[in-house]
Order: C-alpha cells, then structure tokens, then sequence
C-alpha cells in the first residue's frame, strides 16, 4: 500500500513539474509584449524599457521561470503586471465567485439530473422515457452562453426577477449572493444535468438487468423498492464519477458564463489577463487549475485503493 | 444532502424574494463601462479606462479639459507666458487638500512633472513633457517651468489625464489606492466588478451633486444591453452595442447621447511596402473606399466621414472628404497607371474592436471590387502592437487614434506607417513653436491638407461616443475631448 502510494506521489510531482513547464513556455511564446501593451501606441522606447526592468521582465526566461517556481512552493505566485498586487490575493478573492457558482451548478444538474433520469429508466422504451430524452439532446444541443442570454431577456428583462448580472458579495447576505448566482448556475448546469440525466438512465437500466434484481424482485420485492433498495446505489458508482468530471468543466464553463453575467470570477481573471498579456496571471491561475486536477486525481486514485485491495496487489 | 437541499430551498426562496432591489437614493449613480483600469495610476499607463474613472473625479492638472475639448484651468488658477514663450508661470489655487489632507502646494506640481520627464518613468505620453528643461518652486504657490523652446500646445499638454498632479506622500499607493484633489474620493475597487467614489467634502471647487459614484465594468455588448434594459446601472457610457441604440432612443426610461471622439478612425497603410510606397497606388485605395457604407454597415450609421486626420468638431478642421470620394473608376485608373491593372495582394490586419472587425471586412470587400486582394487576420491588442505597431509588418490597418491633436504623429518617420516627408516634419516644429493662434490655425490646416494630398492613410471616420443613460441624469458629458467620465456636473433630475 505504501509502495503505491509512493509511486503515485512521484507520478503526481512529475506531471505538476512537466505542467509547469508547459504552462510557462505556452504563455511565454505568446506574441504581445505586456510592458508595451500597458504603455500604448505613443510610448517611447525608453519608457518601455523602463517598465520591463520594472516588472522584471528584462531577465532571462530560465531564471524568471525558477522564480515563479520557487515562488510557489513558497505560496507566493507573483505580483500582477497591470493590477500590481498580489496573484494569491486575487485568487482567494476570486475564487469565492467561482468555486460556489460551480457548487451551485452542480447541486442544479444533480437535482435535476437524478429524477430525470430514474424516471426515465423506468419508463424505458415509453413516452416518458422518449420526452426525457429528447429534452436531455436538447440540452445538450443548446449553447450555455446563448441559454445564458436567453434566461436573462426572460427572468431579468421581461419578468424583473433578477438582475441582468454582476456578483452581490457574501457580506451583504448569502441570500442576495445565491440569488445573483442563480441565472449564471442554471445556464451552466442545463448542459451537464442533460448529460448526467443520460449517464443516470442508462447505469440504471444496466443495473436493473442484473441477475441479483431479478433475485429481489423474484423474492417478492415490489418495483419501486427495488430500484431504491438495490439498484439505485449501484448504479451510482459512474453517476458520481462523471459527477467528478463535470466539476471541472464547470470550472471551464465559467469563463463564458462569467463574461455573459459580468461576475468578477476566476474566468474573468483569466480572460482579462490574457487580453492584457498579464502573464503572470496567466500561469499562476492555469497552474492552480491543474494542480487542482492533478491532487483530486492522486486523491482518486489512493481511494480506488482503499476501497478495492486488488488495485493494492496490481502495481 | 440535507445541507444541500436547504441550499437548494434557499435558492429557490431567493427566486421569489428581492424582486425590484435597484432602490437607490437619487444622489447615488452607477455608471457603466466596457474595460476596467488595469491599475489607478493615470500617470503611468496608456489605459484610457484609468481616466474615464478618475479623470477630473479623483485626480486633477494644472489645465484641463472642458466638456467641448477646450482648455481651463484646473489646480493652476492663472499664468503667465514669457515673452520667447519659453516660461510658464504657474500660479495654483490656494487652500487645495489632496484626500489625505495634505496640502497642495508648488512642490507637488514639481515632483509630478519631474516624475513624468524622469530617465526612469514609465509615463505612457512621455513625449508631452519632452520640452521641459526645468521646473522651479518660486513659493508655495507659484511654479515656474522652463521649456528648451516655445511649444504651443503646452497647457494643452498639461490637460492630460498622464499631466495630473499627485503627491510624494501617496505614490506608493497610487496604483490601487489613487489620492487626488478632485471633487470624489477614491473608496473601494473590487477588481473584475466595480470601483466606488465618494463624494470629497473639502473639495476646493463647486460640490458635486452626487454622493456615492459605483463605476462598473461590464465586457460583453449583450450583456451590457441587458444590464441598461434592466437598469442595473444607470449610465453606460461608450455603450458597445450600436444596433441597440435606436431601442434605447424609442424607450422614454432611457436618453441616448450620441457625441464626438478624438478618435479618427483610419485605414492605416504602411508607406514604405510596395506598391502601398507609391502614392498613386494609395490613392487608388482612397477612391475604393465608400466611407458611408463603413459607417452604416459597420458603425450602424454613427459615425461622421473624414477626409484627413483631424477631429471634424475642432474649429481648425478643413473637410477633405471630397479629396478621396468614392470613386472605383478612377480607383482602377490609378492602379492602371501605377503598374498594376491586375490589382495586387496585401495584408489587412485587424484589432478587436469592432470598428476594425467589421470595417474590415467591407474593406476588404471594397477594395476586392477595383482588384486589390487583401488577406485578413484578427489579431489580439498585444499582437497587434508587435507585429503591426512595433513590428511595421503589415500592409493595411484599421485603427482609430484616439488621443487628440495628434496630427504630430506624422512628423515621425518611425511612426508605424512610416510616412517621411520633410515639409510636413518642418511645419510640425514651426507649429509647436507658435503661439499665436490665427498662425497656428493656419499651419493645422495646411497639415491636414499635406497628409490628405499626400494619401499617407485612408482617412474613414470620426469614431461615435454614445452614451445610454437614464432619461432622469443630467450633466453627462455628450462628448469625449478626452477620456473621462466628468461627474462633477451630474445630478437627478425632481
């Protein structure tokens, strides 16, 4: 188990190296000066220069590199080119726009997502069955920045129940702040609860076709206790890993949906960052990103482990 | 999953709670624009969102700019001009407090000029201040700056938003926490959503009607319709959105201010790549263009032609439009007589805004119907300044040049479109050495003249300003002589 372990964690730290470097030379090779981009069409020549020895961006690439590395080992991921203060600043502010926005998608698409697609197991093959899924191709189909638009010429300019964007902050209320999020969670949710709507169908409906529910219901189980005693919580088991999945597409989703609803979340970050060439942003937010996916993977992986000793004896 | 349902509930009880929240006091404002400040030091960086926030708000010059672009004193209450025109000087308003309660005095106005003029600044219009040679602290509120020769625009110069007069004490901070003179303070800047002012109770000048001023940055066009529709915000100014306005303009919640730029909107041509090196060949591109169909298919009718690089509201304007009419005739004639009755290829390189995007494309389509082909490509602001403004590879550009009175730039053979001529480079240092102003009109006008004949650019159009606003907010400016969002004058109307 410890070998495992072990092996897992090398692994872990080879990918965030290799990914540092990715991210790092990707954004660097990026055409676009930021110090000129600051400056604009009438600055001079020596005025630039003066802002890159500033920013530090008269160094090589090798030791600014080491030292954006080293940085964040330490917890320090640079100071911004344009805003001037700290990344990790702007990311802990950020990211309390973001992280609850996809909670809250989420919780959407499950809610949503779990009904839809027990029901339509059960109707399998009638037109309960066919309306869910023609609704969940539908989602599908559907763009979430258009859908975006959509919910916001309705909810927010037609029947005034919302504003038509923007981020009311956690101190003036968790309610006020939920509500401002609620557009921007459906219209990223609808995609994902048609997928997982789709995912719960048909895991349920394989499982409803195993030996040990024929067993229950030839013990004398009625059809509903079945699918809530037995098959259900088997068929769980790749609703939740794509549920897993999603999560990080929601993460992904949010650049459009934060620029549609104007939310001052980690895409927006990133987006503005990029257009400004604030490289720094820039690496220091896809970093975390990927350090984000890389540790709930190692995560994943030691439980697989925990909960199935055969993994255990394999490596 | 039982913290989860009451989420969810409280979700839904959310739903149904707040309809109609935007209650606010009538001295409360919330304006709207596309870009966020990068930073909030207007005195080094090129952003022209930095002064649409603070410009006149929150930081203030020696001079400045009135709302129909002429110059009035600011902090400097009157000067005087040394006989060779080489002395300014200055005397301040006495009494002025920076928000911090330090006073505003002589040493002030010297340490910001020579911040700006310093070997070291990152001044994004270093240039403006290039003439001066000394500034001296005569007492504590007279200022005497010395320029190496006379320059006409000088106090022109000082109304910029890079000229504003800061203070030693509160540098440091300047970049997220800006101390000024101006009627409103800088509160509060929730980076990605909003800045906040508040109203300065010592200001030295007339107090401004409003209270609490919420600036709020919203990127996206549709998003900024429906954040106006919805009256999230009271004010867009510089609303991205044109095909919208003709609904606001219907809509008696709303007003539409349709105003004028400094930014002429040009079909920049790089004068040293062949054939665009051969004026005919320039020309030729002159007469392909229709300007109205620019400005109605792109611009959706807001927008006024030019013909030179000048702003048309400017009283030295001369209207060049009928040196380069359309005309695809003679367009084709020319290219005949340059060589060139089989068109030729060029690249088209394109910026974000969508004054170049859309442009663009009916360019391209005009200047397809006389046989010259041109080979788009979108590029990010970034790229563009390497490759196009620093880089000079390219063929055609579109760009609007925004800063104002920037005929100048033509002086400068290294200036991306590359345009040398030496009578034009001579009448710019006569003109800066003028001072009296028949004899400057004159000089402006015969520039335009050159560069028109000349063919350096395609000259298309004044870039619009358009403002959505509440039909109840009076005291917007109309028209943007420079970047800002003067609130100083803005009250509620009843």
């Amino acid at each position: 188990m410890l070998g495992y372990i072990l092996k897992r964690a090398i692994s872990l730290t080879v990918s965030l190296c290799l990914a540092s470097i990715i991210i790092f030379s990707v954004v660097e090779i990026a055409p676009g000066d930021p110090a000129s981009f600051m400056l604009g069409i009438n600055a001079q020549e020596d005025t630039i220069a003066a802002l890159r020895a500033e920013l530090g961006l008269d160094q090589d690439k090798l030791s600014r590199y080491f030292s954006w590395v080293s940085g964040m080992i330490k917890g320090d991921f640079g100071t911004s080119y344009t805003y001037r203060s700290p990344v990790s600043d702007m990311i802990k502010e950020r990211i309390w726009v973001s992280l609850p926005l996809a909670l809250y998608a989420l919780l959407i698409s499950t809610f949503i997502a779990f009904p839809a697609g027990i029901y339509a197991a059960t109707q399998r093959g009638k037109a309960g069955d066919a309306a869910v899924m023609g609704a969940t191709q539908f989602g599908i189909a559907i763009p979430n920045f258009w859908f975006a638009m959509i919910l916001v010429v309705i909810f927010a300019l037609k029947l005034r129940w919302f504003s038509a964007g923007g981020f009311v902050e956690w101190e003036n209320g968790i309610l006020l702040s939920l509500k401002s999020l609620t557009l921007p969670a459906i219209a990223l949710a609808l995609p994902q609860a048609s997928i997982l709507s789709r995912v719960m169908r048909s895991a349920l409906i394989e499982t409803l076709s195993e030996d040990y529910i024929r067993t229950a219901r030839a013990k004398g189980f009625g059809k509903k206790a079945v699918i809530w005693r037995h098959a259900l919580r088997n068929a769980l088991i790749p609703v939740l890993t794509i549920i897993g999945l999603q999560f990080s597409f929601l993460m992904a989703g949010a650049i459009i949906i934060e620029q549609v609803f104007f939310l001052p979340g980690l895409g927006r970050l990133v987006f503005q960052a990029i257009t400004q060439r604030d490289l720094i942003v820039v690496e220091s937010v896809v970093m975390l990103l990927v350090f984000a996916v890389i540790t709930v993977n190692f995560i994943v992986d030691v439980a697989y482990a925990v909960v199935d000793p055969r993994l255990r004896r394999r490596v | 999953m039982f913290q989860s349902k009451k989420i969810i509930a409280a979700g839904a009880f959310a739903l149904f709670a707040g309809a109609g929240l935007s209650l606010s006091a009538q001295s409360d404002i919330t304006v709207a624009m596309q870009l966020e400040p990068p930073h909030l030091d207007p005195t080094s960086a090129a952003a022209g969102a930095i002064d649409s926030v603070l410009y006149s708000n929150v930081f203030e010059g020696l001079t400045r700019f009135a709302s129909d672009g002429s110059i009035i004193a600011g902090l400097a209450e009157s000067w005087d001009i040394s006989g060779d025109g080489t002395v300014y000087t200055f005397k301040l308003r006495s009494g002025v407090n920076f928000h911090d309660g330090s006073l505003m005095d002589a040493n002030d106005v010297k340490f910001s000029l020579d911040r700006a003029r310093a070997e070291d600044s990152t001044n994004a219009q270093k240039a403006l201040f290039s003439g001066i040679t000394d500034v001296a602290v005569v007492d504590n509120t007279t200022v005497k700056v010395s320029l190496d020769k006379p320059n006409g625009s000088f106090l022109f110069n000082m109304a910029w938003g890079d000229a504003v007069i800061v203070a030693p004490e509160s540098i440091e901070g300047i970049k997220n926490n800006p101390v000024g003179t101006g009627a409103f303070t800088f509160k509060n800047w929730v980076q990605g959503d909003r800045i906040e002012l508040s109203r300065n109770p010592n200001y030295w000048g007339a107090k401004p009607a409003l209270e609490n001023v919420t600036f709020k940055f919203i990127s996206d066009p549709t998003a900024a319709f429906a954040a106006v529709m919805a009256q999230d915000v009271d004010v867009f100014t510089g609303f991205p959105a044109p095909e919208n306005l003709p609904q606001f303009e219907a809509d008696p919640r709303f007003q539409v201010l349709e105003g004028s730029t400094e930014g002429e909107t040009i079909l920049s041509t790089n004068n040293k790549m062949p054939p665009l090196d051969n004026v005919k060949v320039r020309k030729a591109i002159a007469h392909a263009i229709d300007r109205q169909a620019i400005i109605d298919g792109a611009m959706f009718g807001y927008g006024t032609p030019i013909g030179t690089h000048f702003a048309p509201h400017n009283p030295d304007y001369v209207d060049l439009t009928g040196n380069s009419n359309y005309d695809p005739k003679l367009s084709k004639k020319l290219l005949a007589e340059a060589g060139l009755s089989d068109g030729f290829t060029t690249t088209l390189k394109l910026p974000p805004p969508s004054y170049a995007r859309r442009g663009g494309e009916i360019i391209a389509s005009q200047l397809r119907a006389v046989g010259i082909e041109t080979e788009i490509s979108n590029l990010e602001w970034a790229q563009w300044l390497e490759q196009v403004f620093r880089g000079k590879d390219y063929g055609l550009t579109i760009v609007s040049h925004t800063e104002p009175m920037d005929i100048g730039i033509y002086a400068r053979p290294d200036y991306y479109f590359q345009y040398d001529n030496p009578e034009f480079q001579s009448l710019m240092t006569e003109l800066n050495g003028t001072t009296d102003p028949a004899k400057r009109s004159s000089m402006l006008k015969k520039a335009q003249r050159i560069i028109s004949d000349d063919y350096v650019n395609g000259y298309l159009f004044e870039l619009a300003f358009t403002t959505v606003a509440n039909a109840k907010v009076r005291g917007l400016w109309k028209n943007a002589p420079t970047q800002a969002t003067d609130l100083t004058g803005v009250s509620w109307a009843d």
